[in-house]
């Protein structure tokens, strides 16, 4: 049975031309590209050609873009590196509902000795801006904030943020690896210094993601070797996937319109048909400024993984915040910032689209889901008939 | 993805005895919505005093749903006494296993039935008793220290798995690796043999002999064994340890520290002259 996959913010499929276009470079293009031989020397030009494609997708110039092998490597090399090159400064500005590539590196920074300030979110997922503006110190290196929240596809004023940033000085990150490829990106119009993108989050392979450093920011890079991307990062380059990468950043700008109508559209008819069909459910996150994939969906007094187990015995993929999932034992961390009662967090659906989903798929979720619901309420303590001892249980 | 048995599966997707019995004889609610998992149970007896219906409702995850399933299959049938013996890794084997991270399932059952049973016998919940070590997950001591005797527990992390406790803030893990230290303690005592009298008063000689005097008399002082009374071992000192006023530090640190070790835990050294 072929999966209805609507988990696209956890992983993508690889775009079918991107996998062809990769596969060469496995099987007879082995060459090194740092090699003085002509063999190895065409497999360095077709790098350059990746660089120039992933710069095109947010609007870069080629030598701003370092290729790595993921997302979190991008986050931690644009953190280090500010702190390096700051060496007076012992301040870091984040957000409570980051991923945990900046998140855990936070933590372990604060035990390093700096001082980590984490911005909070209101009830609709959106940060506080005055406690932002607040924030800012005459200490304070680098401010690292996501460009859209991987669980409730959340966009942050990113740009505002990082004005306010480069006016006082500050280094600004982004952690951009929901948005590329779904929102445009223009890093030329732009104040953000650092920005990482990762490839299996937008049809590319796993291990290969990149980190934008404008021109002129001082940079430390965090893999130290070989010459490779000029001394930023050391090691022989994943050279099919970063062709694989560059490929699928080219398609992601041909593609950004049917994101923000076709899969759009889905997505909210997966959501509005949910809401209507199912009793006492929300939308987590606010839903008039965000990512046009992501639907996070709480059903009250059910638990997240009897869901999920349910719906995979259809075949149909998605993720949850419950603390089951996680094997972390508390919901997630970005529902709890945000005050997502405890009879909504444990019973959260992530449903993250692609350009791949047919609405016949979504159709069968929206036949599907409520059923499961009823079922697994029928199951539960909690779920009586009648709004009266809902609310007494709350 | 957990890897979960065919039974934990099959009784997931396909639960047995869902809902509540009327006018119960036994019934309780363990969890909580905030703990993410809770699990209400009812029981009814028959004349003779067994379990002729169980009910199970629950709000969880798979493996929640699939114990709560399970419990109901095994003590159908049984007297109270016996679904009073219950024990949580009972319910973990009728199921072929759980993932070490669901323990906690299979002890939210085990709870449950014996909070229903208690409420049967008109007794107070055994759960609601007891000072809270966890204060995320509102678990006690007793609770804690269960769950280490039973299921031989070594690490914090296992106490997590199966009770939760420890899986929020952390705040506990201190006072946690204290219970399991102790309860391990308990364990040793309990494992050791029973010493009859005679075999205790020769194990003392034998360990006074060998351990103790050459010591002493390296130093020019003995030691003599006078009587054993109970746990109260009576000794006389000789030789340089007689005229010696550290002699009853010696008595204490050294010599009950020893036989305590290699003979009997509870031993108590007393100095008499003689």
């Amino acid at each position: 049975m072929n999966p209805i996959y609507l988990d696209n913010n956890a992983t993508t499929r690889v775009a079918p031309e991107v996998l062809e276009a990769m596969l060469p470079y496995l099987r007879e293009f082995y060459g090194n590209p740092s090699s003085m031989h002509t063999f190895g020397g065409q497999v360095g030009r077709k790098v350059r050609g990746a660089r120039e494609q992933v710069a095109g997708l947010i609007n870069a110039a080629p030598e701003e873009i370092i290729f790595t092998s993921c997302g979190t490597e991008s986050d931690n090399t644009a953190i280090r590196s500010a702190l390096a090159t700051n060496p007076g400064k012992r301040h870091i500005v984040t957000t409570r509902v980051e991923h945990p590539a900046v998140l855990s590196l936070g933590a372990r920074l604060a035990q390093e000795g700096y001082r980590v300030t984490e911005i909070p979110v209101d009830a609709e997922g959106c940060l506080n801006m005055a406690r932002y503006a607040k924030s800012l110190t005459p200490d304070t290196a680098i401010v690292s904030v996501m460009w859209a929240n991987n669980e409730t596809g959340v966009i942050f004023p990113v740009e505002e943020m990082a004005a306010q940033a480069r006016n006082r000085g500050i280094l600004f990150h982004t952690d951009a690896v929901q948005a590329v490829g779904k929102i445009p990106i223009d890093m030329k119009n732009s104040s953000i210094d650092m920005l990482s993108l990762s490839g299996h989050k937008l049809h590319a392979p796993k291990g290969v993601g990149a980190l934008y450093v404008r021109k002129g920011t001082r940079y430390s890079p965090f893999l130290i070797g070989g010459h490779q991307e000029k001394g930023r990062r050391g090691g022989t380059e994943n050279v099919p996937s970063i062709i694989a990468l560059g490929l699928a950043c080219e398609l992601a700008a041909q593609k950004m319109t049917r994101e923000n109508t076709y899969v759009k559209f889905l997505r909210d008819k997966l959501e509005d048909s949910l809401l209507e069909k199912v009793p006492r459910c929300r939308v987590n996150g606010d839903r008039t400024n965000r990512l046009p994939n992501t639907s996070n969906i709480s059903f009250e007094f059910v638990e997240g993984e009897a869901i999920l187990l349910r719906l995979d015995e259809y075949a149909i993929c998605a993720s949850s915040g419950s603390a089951c999932t996680s094997g972390s034992l508390q919901p997630s961390h970005v529902l709890r910032a945000m005050g997502v009662p405890f009879t909504m967090a444990h019973g959260s659906i992530r449903f993250s689209l692609s350009i791949y989903n047919t609405e016949q798929e979504i159709d069968t979720v929206i036949d599907t889901l409520p059923g499961i619901i009823e079922n697994l309420r029928a199951l539960s303590p909690y779920w009586e008939v009648g709004d009266a001892i809902c609310a007494r249980v709350e | 993805m957990w890897e979960y048995t065919d039974k934990v599966k099959e009784h997931f997707l396909n639960p047995r005895n869902v809902g509540e019995v009327e006018n119960p004889d036994g019934a309780a609610t363990v969890g909580s919505l905030a703990c993410g998992d809770a699990l209400k149970l009812t029981f009814k007896l028959d004349e003779a005093g067994r379990i002729v219906d169980a009910r199970f409702k629950t709000f969880g995850c798979a493996s929640a749903i699939a114990s709560a399933s399970a419990l109901t299959e095994m003590i159908k049938g049984m007297t109270v006494e016996e679904a009073a013996k219950i024990t949580n890794q009972d319910i973990a084997n009728f199921l072929g296993g759980l993932p070490e991270e669901k323990m906690h399932c299979s002890v939210m059952g085990r709870e449950a039935l014996e909070a229903a049973i208690a409420h049967y016998r008109g007794e107070p919940a055994p759960t609601e008793e007891g000072k809270i070590i966890c204060e995320c997950f509102g678990v006690t001591e007793e609770e804690i220290a269960r769950v280490v005797r039973e299921n031989n527990l070594r690490t914090i992390e296992e106490v997590t798995n199966y009770t939760k406790a420890g899986g929020g803030c952390g705040g506990c893990h201190e006072a946690i690796q204290e219970i399991i230290d102790r309860v391990r303690g308990e364990a040793k005592e309990i494992i050791r043999p029973k010493l009859s009298n005679i075999q205790k008063i020769k194990m003392i000689e034998e360990t006074i002999d060998r351990e103790i005097r050459p010591t002493l008399q390296m130093d020019g002082g003995d030691l003599e064994l006078i009587d054993v009374v109970g746990n109260r071992v009576l000794v006389a000192t000789r030789g340089a340890c007689a005229s010696c006023a550290a002699s009853h530090l010696t008595m204490k640190q050294v010599v009950e520290a020893k036989l305590r070790e290699l003979v009997w835990p509870e031993l108590e050294v007393e100095e008499v002259s003689q």
